[in-house]
Order: C-alpha cells, then structure tokens, then sequence
C-alpha cells in the first residue's frame, strides 16, 4: 500500500500562545516567549532563562483518576490535544467505531520520579507515593494517558529521540499510515518545564546566561549567541490517511510529503554537519522533489554555537543561498521533546497565512550563517512547501517535508 | 476522636480528594458504589495517614466491604 498522509488538525500550548489564534499572532509579530525565573538561580541554575506556560486547569474537564496520572506535560499535551482532534472533527463516537492511534514524542518525567524518590528516603515506605505516580513517571505518561482519556484503541507509543523526538513521533506515524496499518494517529510532543527537569543540562553550561536580556537570548544563527533556553508545552498534530480525511469530509490542512532520519555516528553532545545533511538528503529523496522545491526551511537551530554553524553548512550544502529559513526557537526558546511537533504546527501556520516568521534576534551572521538566507524580520511570504529539521543528543536526526494539499 | 467525627473526617476527605457524591456516602455503600477501585487503596492508605496518623496497608483495604466497616476500621486502629 501507498497511502498519501495528511494532516487534519492542529493543537497547540506553547510560551508564544495558548492555542492556534494565539500563537499564529506571536509568530506575525515575532514574540518572545522567554522570561528570567530567579527560582532557577536559587536552585542552584547557571541560567534563570526559560519557556513559560500556565498549568492548564482540568478539574471539570478531567475526572480525578485521569488527572492523577497525568504528568505536566501530559496536562499540556491534553489541552493540545483537545483543540487538535475538534479541528480535524473527530469525537468520541468516531474514537469508539474507528481504530485512531497516538504516537507522542517525550523523552523525560523529572518531577515525578524525583517527588516520589523523596518521599520514599524520608519515610522508607513506598506506600506513601500514592497511585498516580509511577503513571507520570514513565517515558510513556503522555501517550498511555491520553490513550485512556480518549479510549483509543489504535497504536500507542511513545517515540523517544531525544530533542527530535516530536518530529520522529509524525515521520513513523508518517510510515505507518502511508504503510496501511492505521488510517489516524494522534501525534505530537509534549515537555515538561518545572525546575527538575533542566537542572542536569544547565549544568553542562548549555543554556545562555544573558539573564539580564530574556527575550534577546534565544538567538539562533546569530554571531553573538551563547546557549539555548529550555522551553516547554505540548503540540498536537492529527495525522491520517487521505482516504480517511475525505471520508469523513475533514479539512485538509497539508500533506505529509516525506520523513527522512540519520543518526551522526560520533558524539553524545556534539552534532556534526554529515548527520543532519544526510536526513535532508533522505527526506528529499524520498519526497521526490529537489532541493528547489522547498521553499521555506524550519530550521532546527537552538542558538548553541555548534549545532547553529553546523545545521548553516548542510542547509547550505543542499539547498544553497537562496531558501528562506528561520529558526522559530529565537521566540519560543527550545521546545526540546516537543519540538519537532511544534514546528510543523508553527511551519503549517505560515504556510496558509502567507508569511515568514522571523528569526529574532539575528543580528549579526556568524561565517556559516552569512550563507544562508537567515529572515529576521516576518516577511510576507506566501508558500506551498517547507522541510523542518529537529535534530538532538547522541546524534538522532529527523527531517519531514510537508506541502499544501493538491487534490 | 468519636465516631461521628472519624465519619466526619472520612466522608469529608471522600467528597475533596476523591470527588465522590457527597449523597453517594452512605454506611451500607461498598466500594464500588462510590466509583473506588483498587488504585484508589493506594491514595487512601496515604490520606489516612495524612489525617489520621495511621499506617495501613491497602490489602487491608481490599477486605473492607462498605463504608461502615471502614469507618469502624479506622475507630477500631485509633484506639488500638
């Protein structure tokens, strides 16, 4: 079977908006989501810098068995989800005669674990960590508890790929459908934020310390960035065969043309420039498009002084100077697990509204940037087709291309 | 610490931390009827010694059968 894949809703909880409308406003006017938290330097961070979103109240929405296992990513990845599958028209009495899926992108569940770890070194009692924790504690939380809340009775996994882990959740969603063997997956990625679960990579010196300067320190591509900024949420995307959406009559919101992944081969920490060229090329060759078919480039980039320079080689190796690309981390910091996701609901945004979103806080190039059509500013834009990168530690890669949807 | 008031602290930490019907806390109501399945044990076995000061263990939970055993349940363990 070749299944053509679309998308057909779209959900969103990001530090740049809490839902679609808002979010796309903060793209147009390229806003900043990162604040200074002085509970982070208290705690013992090198940086106070980070995402920021309000903890989403379920009471009413959510009975108290299903809210206690739900981690706080998974409390994202609900509201996410919620807008998403209303989107794309699916309900409960669809989920109920209709195999869906989910297949989410998480690669951590600090909080829980290290809560429960202390309660049991205080009281020596495992009894006293109650029921909902080891629920919230595993890799799984997001998609195991969304499956339950939503009674789906599809795949149900979790993809753990480091800071690509969002976007590798879509491209095996992406095989699966296009195989065959499911006709709707919930997808996307979700990131906790709270003070744990940073800790252990603010202190490899990897988040920027322009503690003075929140919103001018996700710079990516810029000569003078120094570090990312930890950012979280949760993204939806609803992802299902085009003999599925039309079906149902659903409104097409884009095509999953094609997912391409590599893995560097080399450092934990440190990525190089053949890995990531290496998923583009992939992603290219199976789209069956060329280089100059894409015409805008979401752009993995976190603002690390490395994996910037490297990412600006392979875009430029492949798609040369002219191809718009804009690293959308300058205003949500690094969505991390969630990424991935994220990106192709902010690149998806652009696309139907007929702009650019831009790089802020791009300056000044480095020598590698300079080559690369790096857009500061939000430029008005309009096009049919875009590659996002998301690429994370230990060297995983992952490259989708999705186009507006042509009959 | 009386009976009605272990009944008290009991249905009271039902209706705020469970959720339950405050009308649903009947004497003759099983676990069940109050939608309290096995892993709420494990909550249980915490709120009580939260409010209680009692240690009990949730196989001992899963051996009462309505709420009036247990509200004798715990009478019986705070006079222990």
């Amino acid at each position: 079977m070749n299944q053509r894949v679309v998308i057909t809703g779209m959900g969103i909880y990001s530090t740049i908006g809490l839902n679609i409308n808002e979010v796309l406003s903060s793209l147009f006017k390229g806003t900043s989501g990162i604040h200074f938290d002085q509970a982070r330097i208290d705690f013992g961070y090198r940086s106070g810098l980070s995402g920021k979103v309000p903890t989403p109240i379920l009471k009413g929405k959510l009975d108290r068995r299903m809210r206690v296992g739900l981690a706080e990513q998974g409390a994202y990845a609900f509201v996410s989800t919620e807008e998403a599958l209303a989107m794309a028209g699916i309900d409960a009495d669809y989920i109920a005669s209709n195999e869906v899926g989910i297949m989410f992108g998480n690669d951590s569940s600090s909080k829980a674990v290290i809560e429960g770890t202390d309660i049991v070194r205080a009281k020596k009692d495992t009894s006293r960590i109650g029921s909902g924790s080891i629920f919230q504690s595993m890799n799984s939380t997001v998609s195991m508890n969304l499956s339950v809340i939503y009674k789906l009775r599809g795949i149900n996994t979790t993809i753990s790929g480091a800071c690509a882990s969002g976007s590798h959740a879509i491209g095996l969603a992406y095989m699966l459908i296009k195989n065959g063997m499911q006709d709707a997956i919930v997808c996307g990625g979700a990131q906790e934020l709270n003070i744990y679960s940073m800790s252990s990579f603010d202190g490899l010196g990897a988040f920027s310390d322009r503690n003075n300067e929140p919103t001018k320190a996700s710079r990516p591509f810029d000569r003078s960035r120094n570090g990312l900024v930890p950012s979280g949420g949760g993204a939806t995307v609803i992802v299902e065969s085009l003999e599925s959406a039309q079906k149902r009559g659903a409104n097409i919101l884009g095509e999953i043309k094609a997912y391409g992944f590599s893995s560097d081969g080399s450092h934990i920490s440190q990525p190089n420039v053949d890995g990531p060229s290496r998923a583009i090329a992939m992603c290219l060759k199976q789209s069956g498009l060329m280089a100059r078919d894409i015409e805008y480039v979401n752009a993995h980039a976190t603002s690390t002084p490395i994996g910037d320079a490297n990412e600006a080689q392979a875009i430029h190796s492949i798609f040369g100077s002219k191809v718009p690309v804009s690293s959308t981390k300058s205003m949500t910091g690094h969505e991390m697990w969630m990424g991935g996701a994220s990106e192709i609901i902010y690149s998806l945004l652009m696309m139907h509204n007929g702009f650019v979103a831009p790089n802020i806080n791009f300056e000044n190039p480095d020598e590698f940037s300079s080559k690369i059509n790096v857009i500061p500013q939000t430029e008005n834009i309009g096009f049919d087709r875009f590659l996002s990168n998301s690429f994370g530690f230990g060297g995983t890669n992952s490259s989708l291309i999705v186009e507006k949807f042509i009959k | 610490m009386n009976k009605a008031e272990v009944i008290s602290i009991i249905n009271e930490f039902l209706i705020d931390e469970f959720e339950i019907e405050e009308e649903l806390l009947v004497p003759t109501a099983s676990w069940k009827d109050i939608g309290i399945d096995s892993l709420d044990f494990v909550d249980i076995v915490v709120v009580v010694e939260d409010v209680f000061g009692l240690s009990i263990k949730g196989e001992e939970m899963a051996n009462i059968n309505t709420l009036q055993d247990f509200y004798s349940f715990i009478e019986v363990r705070l006079k222990a």
